[in-house]
């Protein structure tokens, strides 16, 4: 069937593309200049952008499902505007096998919503000592490797880990922070943790271990060079002006690094534990505001260039425990884009189409995949969102089932309509015609 | 200043607020000089003391106070390790609400549990320390205690030794003391202080801190920091930071001692030092018996009226 969205505002990566008559058939862009369709959808000058990828989401499946679901979790990221999101393999049983991966992808292609893709643990039960077989889980569709949710110790593992991913052509994924630095710390290290009587995780863990991964990147990139193969790192979820400095001096030097950056770490403070409230119990932990101001600097440079959500879903009881006792994590994929438009373009002045390449370009570079374009022949995964309507986060309404937000009662503006997947529609605001 | 809801901490507090509560734990000590010590203030309120943590003393100062002026009370009591397991502490205390209670005494063992708890009750909570965050009635009993020794808190120096960064009491007291005047220091080896203690001066020089303080606070040291790698060896800990009657030569002649209790003899004082004449010990246990009842008072008629 041939859609036709009338009246879109064009947005990509590469830039505002003016007005358009988009027409889609056969899950692609077949034309920007119109044309006969059997539905005719007014965008209403409404923007137009390619659907979003979120390289760094937990949908807690298999083992978990009390927390999230593939259902609700690609659900909710195709109501966040997401086409594409990439699942941490720290399940239960921890993803690991082909046959796990290919269940996964076989699962996802009945559920409605985002496409799934699946990452896979680079190391048995994610316990950074036996790698896993690389070239089986990439042949089965696995589009990562990393062991998130752990923290890679051996730093001779991770080197190994990375020449079989480069060998089979994947990119292998850090939660960098220095275990032992990190100790047992709920929240940022410094004054404020001091004051509150909380355990704190300092900056210098996860920079400590960033300048060793990055060492360990360095080694392991020589070793594959002679045999034709590069290493790709890709640090999650850079927390830290350090950190950021850090991904930003070894890009500089040509190292294939990529740092990505969350919606959390973008607009979020430790100062928001002095309510003494789990939801904002993330690791690594919200930092200060100078940490946010280097990170949002790091992001329009390009040195951080890829924004993930780490969408952590837990239930709500769980994050009601005691702040010890409470899982660390935070969801977002709800409300990432409208949070980052009204904060960061709205607020800030960020230009539009560096947030939209932020998105979309910047992970699935990291990821290997194409660059997403408004382009005739390019794949209709596509986002339509409102600039205009204001709306207040209420948690009542996410359909993933974690039901609360360090966000809640924020006025945004920027809320996704409409997201294709390869022209099928897997969500529509209920108010679009 | 409003109404009191709730005692978690002396964030917002003023000092006329300060000097109400301990005027009022005076008048609640004149009722346990009695032979009847006991008042009919808080009859029909039913006060409940809900321990996570273990700690007999401050429960029985809690029960007795709430006793003293005819409120009924109830206990609960439930180990730090239920909770590890993921049992509910909110649904411990959402079924504790749904029995009409009024007053919730709040022991537990991590930082910011008071708070989470006054979230969601209805009423009022009295934190009795929440993990190293704070332990007010302690902090209040350290300053009626003080008061009477020196009658003015105003440019006092109160010294605070010993594992300053694990410490609840050390916490309360910096918010509370500056708030009549005092001037709080606080000393402790590089492991056991922390980055920042508002209110009060930091030093690992023992001997500073002393220097010609009016009033010397000794804390517990828990054996468990030697093994987090916090305190690399008790023996120097002993040698450095232990208050001795030497060392104690430093403060102004006849300072008192206080410590908050329970008490590790020759670990961080000399164990004859309190049974000594200057040892404010057994005061401070009375005192908290005066100010908790006091704290229950201005909570729940404060409330009320």
């Amino acid at each position: 069937m041939k859609l036709l969205i009338k009246n879109a505002r064009l947005v990509d990566g590469s830039g505002e593309l003016g007005n358009a008559d988009v027409l889609v058939e056969d899950g692609r862009i077949a034309s920007l200049a119109g044309g006969d369709a059997e539905r005719v959808l007014d965008a209403g000058g409404r923007w137009l952008a390619p659907a979003l990828t979120d390289p760094h989401v937990h949908l807690r499946t298999p083992g978990q499902e009390t927390k999230e679901d593939l259902a609700t979790g690609l659900a909710a990221a195709a109501r966040g505007g997401y086409g594409t999101v990439v699942a941490m393999p720290n399940t239960q049983p921890v993803v690991q096998e082909p046959e796990q991966v290919r269940a996964l992808l076989d699962e996802a292609r009945s559920i409605p919503g985002a496409r799934l893709m699946v990452a896979a643990a680079l190391t048995e039960n994610q316990e950074g000592k036996k790698l896993t077989p690389a070239a089986l889980l990439a042949r089965a569709g696995a589009a990562l490797l990393t062991d998130d949710g752990r923290t890679n110790e051996d730093a001779g593992v991770l080197a190994r880990g990375l020449v079989y991913a480069a060998a089979a052509g994947l990119a292998v994924a850090v939660h960098a922070e220095d275990a032992g630095l990190r100790g047992g710390g709920v929240m940022n290290d410094g004054p404020l943790a001091a004051e509150l009587g909380l355990a704190g995780n300092p900056p210098e863990a996860e920079a400590a271990r960033i300048a060793r991964d990055l060492e360990v990147l360095r080694y392991a990139a020589r070793k594959a060079a002679a045999l034709g193969h590069a290493p790709r790192l890709y640090v999650q979820h850079v927390s830290t002006a350090r950190g950021a400095a850090l991904v930003a001096a070894a890009r500089a030097e040509g190292l294939p690094v990529v740092g990505e950056v969350t919606p959390h770490h973008l607009t979020l403070t430790e100062e928001a534990w002095r309510g003494f409230d789990a939801r904002f119990k993330v690791a690594p932990p919200l930092r200060t505001a100078g940490d946010v101001e280097a990170l949002i600097g790091a992001l329009e440079r390009g040195e951080l260039s890829a924004i993930g959500t780490d969408h952590a879903p837990h239930t709500a009881a769980e994050k009601e425990r005691d702040l010890e006792n409470a899982p660390f994590g935070i969801p977002a994929l709800e409300l990432a884009f409208p949070l980052l438009y009204t904060e960061l373009v709205e607020r800030r002045g960020l230009p539009l189409p560096l947030l939209i390449e932020r998105m979309t370009t910047g992970p699935r570079t990291a990821l290997g995949l194409a660059p997403a374009r408004l382009a005739e022949g390019a794949p209709a995964d596509l986002m339509l969102f409102d600039p205009a309507e204001k709306r207040t986060v209420d948690p009542e309404r996410f359909v993933s089932k974690a039901r609360y937000s360090p966000w809640t009662g924020r006025e945004l503006v920027g809320w996704p309509r409409l997201t294709l997947v390869a022209g099928r529609e897997a969500w529509r605001d209920a108010g679009l015609a | 200043m409003g109404a009191l809801a709730h005692l978690l901490d002396f964030a917002g507090w003023d000092r006329a607020r300060v000097e109400s509560l301990l005027e009022t734990a005076r008048m609640m000590e004149e009722v346990l000089e009695r032979p009847m010590k006991k008042v009919p203030a808080l009859k029909g309120f039913t006060v409940a003391t809900v321990f996570f943590e273990p700690s007999t003393r401050t429960k029985i100062s809690f029960e007795l106070a709430a006793r003293r002026m005819s409120a009924d009370v109830v206990g609960f009591s439930g180990a730090g390790s239920s909770l590890a397991k993921g049992e509910s502490f909110k649904d411990t205390l959402l079924t504790l609400q749904a029995m009409a209670l009024d007053a919730y005494v709040i022991r537990a063992p991590v930082a910011g549990m008071a708070h989470q708890a006054a979230r969601w009750l209805k009423g009022a909570v009295v934190n009795a320390g929440d993990g190293r965050r704070a332990h007010p009635t302690q902090a209040l009993l350290d300053a009626y205690t003080l008061l009477e020794e020196l009658e003015s808190l105003e440019g006092k120096k109160i010294a605070i030794v010993g594992d300053v960064a694990h410490s609840r009491v050390a916490r309360s007291n910096a918010e509370l003391l500056p708030l009549l005047g005092a001037e709080v220091w606080a000393a402790g080896p590089v492991g056991l202080l922390p980055e920042r203690l508002p209110g009060a001066r930091l030093t690992t020089d023992l001997d500073e801190a002393l220097s010609g303080a009016d009033a010397v606070m000794v804390l517990r040291l828990q054996r468990e920091r030697m093994d987090e790698g916090a305190l690399p060896s008790l023996r120097e800990y002993v040698a450095e930071y232990q208050v001795t009657r030497q060392r104690l030569d430093r403060a102004k002649p006849g300072a008192p001692l206080l410590h908050p209790g329970p008490m590790n003899r020759d670990v961080e004082l000399e164990g004859a030092l309190a049974d000594g004449p200057r040892s404010r010990v057994e005061r401070q246990v009375r005192a908290g018996e005066a100010v908790r009842m006091a704290v229950l008072y201005h909570l729940l008629v404060g409330r009320a009226a």
